[in-house]
């Protein structure tokens, strides 16, 4: 029957019903009509199985997917992690039933021998049925006729005779499953281009002593970025407890750089900065340093006819203080299209962007050098006329008489973002000098029947 | 090499230096187009502390403008606390208004002022930079002698010169420079009575090279970049516009 659909996947309850992959679609709504069937989609199979191994990275750094429904986890030194590989299986299994699957696991010595034992679910790699050795069906019924049922038939047999009549690839494949051969493992996390660890004989509880360790790793890793003509954007220091417990601390810095002496000085100032210092409970084990993120950086020589620009350049400063007080600290100005003066400008971190515009000549400041968020409400306004500027209000406790006023400068809501009331705007200068930027929130009568005063801005 | 020059401003220090008009001379005056202000001894490389009163905006703007006309066009880094950003957002517009391009300003904040003093001694390091203001509210025993001593030893050694702008708080020993005390003044009135440019009144509580105590009233004058005497005449009376003397209806709102 070629050309026919056939089931690629059944859930628990059409195994119960005895429907299983590979049986015609036609035979399968024979035996069940009631029988929901979706179009195989192996793309998403795959991202499917993607996003799990990307789960599955909590339990060891080598997850590998294996389409189309397996993956393989090299746990060698993970394990103890999660107490030993029983407790790492049922955290795994928790998590992935969690999300709605029907998980199997096997442990083996290779990838090939774990994938076969959960899949075909035997007690043994000897007791694996011969279809796990994935030779393709034409050799598996030629093994059985040989009378060789089992992987543990044929292991126990010379495997040249079997390379001769089956070929290599079946020698090969034997060989993987009981284990004299590696089987191929390429796991999904693409390993930092530079990474060095240091393990200490005997924990460590002394913190100075683990940072002189890390600059220590900071130079080696320098040193092969420099071999591979590169410098680190970002550095990831992870401190390993003997408990168990670890501590990432991570820098970025705004150029690539390959000189460990500033990357030392930024890894210094995120530890001083960390809510939760470094605690060496009862000593570190090991340190690793991972440079994740690196860039081009072509070899420099020194300028000999002149000296150095004394002191750190501007970049170098940028990100002592960001290391120092926090990326999201350090802020730069970013103009905004936006009549709304809050809106008009934001204070946030990245690179500055966009044009000012630029004043008038002649024109006073029109715009306050402080914006004040949220507008502070004024009281005991009194005005001339309701629509005019104010010539009197108190503001904290002090009362305020205003002598110079310009305005109203009428700014509408942005309607279209969500309806709000106007505000007129007054620039007003008060006896002693103080020039301060104030509206009124709501046209009087149209708007607001008693509208209130804010002050918004306070000028130079 | 991470120490060759990667910035533009940098190599426009180093041109500069080379062509001998080196704007990161140390000791050099700040030329601010006011005479009194010139010889009050502003000078580059030095702290200068600037205090005044945090309900107004006359103090920040004050040190905001030596400062950037001490940097040219070389960036300057404003560290605030905390409590001074919360007091006291900065406005870019508002800057851009003041002829200061807000893109030169990189602006810090620091969770308190032991955090700020560090961060302005690592900041006054860089020669690259054109100035720095660190700017705190409040009374602190942390800008004191010692504290002091270090900003002006760093200020020193790379001829950056730092504004230590100090709101709401008591002039106390300290190893800067010069001390300013400014507050905001009547400005000249435009038509229509409308408040003016900015005038500051400015008074110059000490001064190590030489003799404190003059004040000056100096008007800011945004399109030439430069400080002038501010005109007395008719900033002192203040008229107010009220038609028919008391005739018209005052209305209360609010």
């Amino acid at each position: 029957m070629k050309g026919a659909l056939r089931l690629a996947a059944t859930d628990r309850h059409a195994e119960a019903l005895g429907l299983l992959p590979g049986l015609p679609l036609a035979d399968a709504r024979a035996r069940v009509s009631a029988l929901l069937v979706a179009d195989h989609d192996p793309e998403a199979d795959r991202r499917l199985l993607e996003r799990l191994a990307d789960i599955c990275i909590r339990y060891t750094p080598m997850v590998a997917p294996d389409l189309p429904d397996t993956l393989i986890l090299d746990i060698a030194g993970a394990a103890h992690l999660f107490g030993g590989e029983d407790g790492l299986v049922r955290a795994a299994r928790l998590r992935l039933r969690r999300h709605g699957f029907t998980v199997r696991t096997a442990f083996a010595d290779t990838s090939d021998a774990a994938r076969a034992l959960a899949q075909f679910g035997a007690a043994s790699v000897a007791a694996l049925p011969v279809a796990a050795l994935r030779l393709g069906e034409e050799r598996e019924t030629a093994l059985r006729r040989a009378g060789l049922h089992t992987v543990g038939d044929i292991a126990c047999r010379p495997l040249a005779g079997l390379a001769a009549r089956f070929g290599a690839q079946a020698a090969t494949a034997v060989r993987r499953m009981v284990g004299d051969a590696e089987s191929p493992f390429v796991p999904r996390r693409v390993l930092p281009p530079v990474e060095v660890e240091r393990r200490f004989p005997e924990p460590v509880a002394r913190t100075d002593y683990v940072l002189g360790v890390l600059a220590d790793l900071l130079a080696e890793a320098c040193r092969m970025l420099e071999a591979r003509g590169e410098g680190g954007r970002r550095f990831e220091a992870v401190f390993f407890r003997a408990d168990g417990k670890e501590q990432t601390v991570s820098v970025q810095t705004s150029t690539p750089v390959r000189h460990p002496t500033p990357v030392v000085t930024l890894f210094t100032h995120s530890l001083a900065r960390l809510e939760d210092p470094l605690d060496p409970g009862f000593g570190f084990d090991a340190v690793c340093l991972a440079v994740p993120v690196t860039e081009a950086l072509a070899p420099g020589q020194p300028d000999l006819d002149r000296a150095p620009p004394p002191g750190p350049a501007l970049d170098a400063l940028v990100d002592r203080l960001a290391a120092r007080l926090g990326p999201e600290r350090l802020l730069r100005f970013h103009p905004r299209e936006s009549h709304i003066p809050e809106r008009a400008a934001r204070l946030r971190s990245g690179s500055p962007s966009g044009d000012w515009p630029v004043p008038s000549s002649g024109e006073p400041p029109l715009r306050p050098l402080a914006l004040i968020h949220p507008p502070r409400p004024l009281s005991n306004v009194v005005a001339d006329v309701p629509d005019g500027p104010p010539r009197r209000f108190r503001l904290g406790g002090a009362v305020l008489t205003i002598v110079r006023a310009e305005g109203p400068e009428r700014i509408a809501a942005e309607w279209w973002r969500r309806p709000g009331l106007t505000r007129d705007y007054y620039r007003v200068e008060d006896e002693s000098g103080r020039r301060l930027w104030i509206f009124r929130h709501g046209l009087y009568g149209r708007e607001e029947t008693n509208p209130r005063w804010y002050l918004h801005g306070l000028f130079a | 090499m991470s120490d060759s020059p990667t910035s533009l401003a940098d190599l426009r220090g180093i041109v500069a230096e080379m062509e001998g008009r080196g704007t990161h001379g140390r000791g050099a005056g700040i030329v601010t187009g006011h005479a009194g202000l010139d010889a009050a001894g502003v000078v580059r490389g030095r702290l200068h502390e600037v205090f005044g009163d945090g309900g107004s905006g006359a103090a920040a703007g004050f040190a905001a403008l030596m400062a950037f006309s001490a940097a040219a066009a070389a960036p300057v880094v404003w560290l605030r606390t905390d409590a001074a950003a919360r007091r006291a957002p900065l406005y870019g517009p508002g800057l851009a208004e003041l002829g200061i391009d807000p893109a030169a300003c990189i602006v810090a904040q620091a969770p308190d002022e032991a955090a700020l003093l560090s961060a302005a001694v690592d900041a006054l390091r860089v020669a690259a930079l054109g100035a720095v203001i660190a700017e705190s509210v409040g009374r602190t025993r942390l800008f004191g002698l010692t504290g002091t001593r270090r900003l002006t030893l760093a200020a020193e050694a790379s001829g950056v010169p730092l504004f230590l702008l100090r709101l709401d708080a008591e002039p106390a020993p300290s190893a800067a420079e010069t001390r300013w005390r400014v507050e905001a003044a009547p400005s000249r009135a435009l038509a229509a009575d409308a408040p003016g440019h900015p005038v500051f009144a400015v008074e110059l509580l000490r001064r190590r090279a030489g003799p404190a105590g003059s004040g000056w009233r100096v008007e800011w004058d945004r399109d030439a970049r430069v400080f002038r005497e501010a005109p007395l005449s008719g900033a002192v009376v203040p008229v107010a516009p009220r038609g028919a003397a008391g005739a018209r209806r005052t209305h209360r709102v609010a």
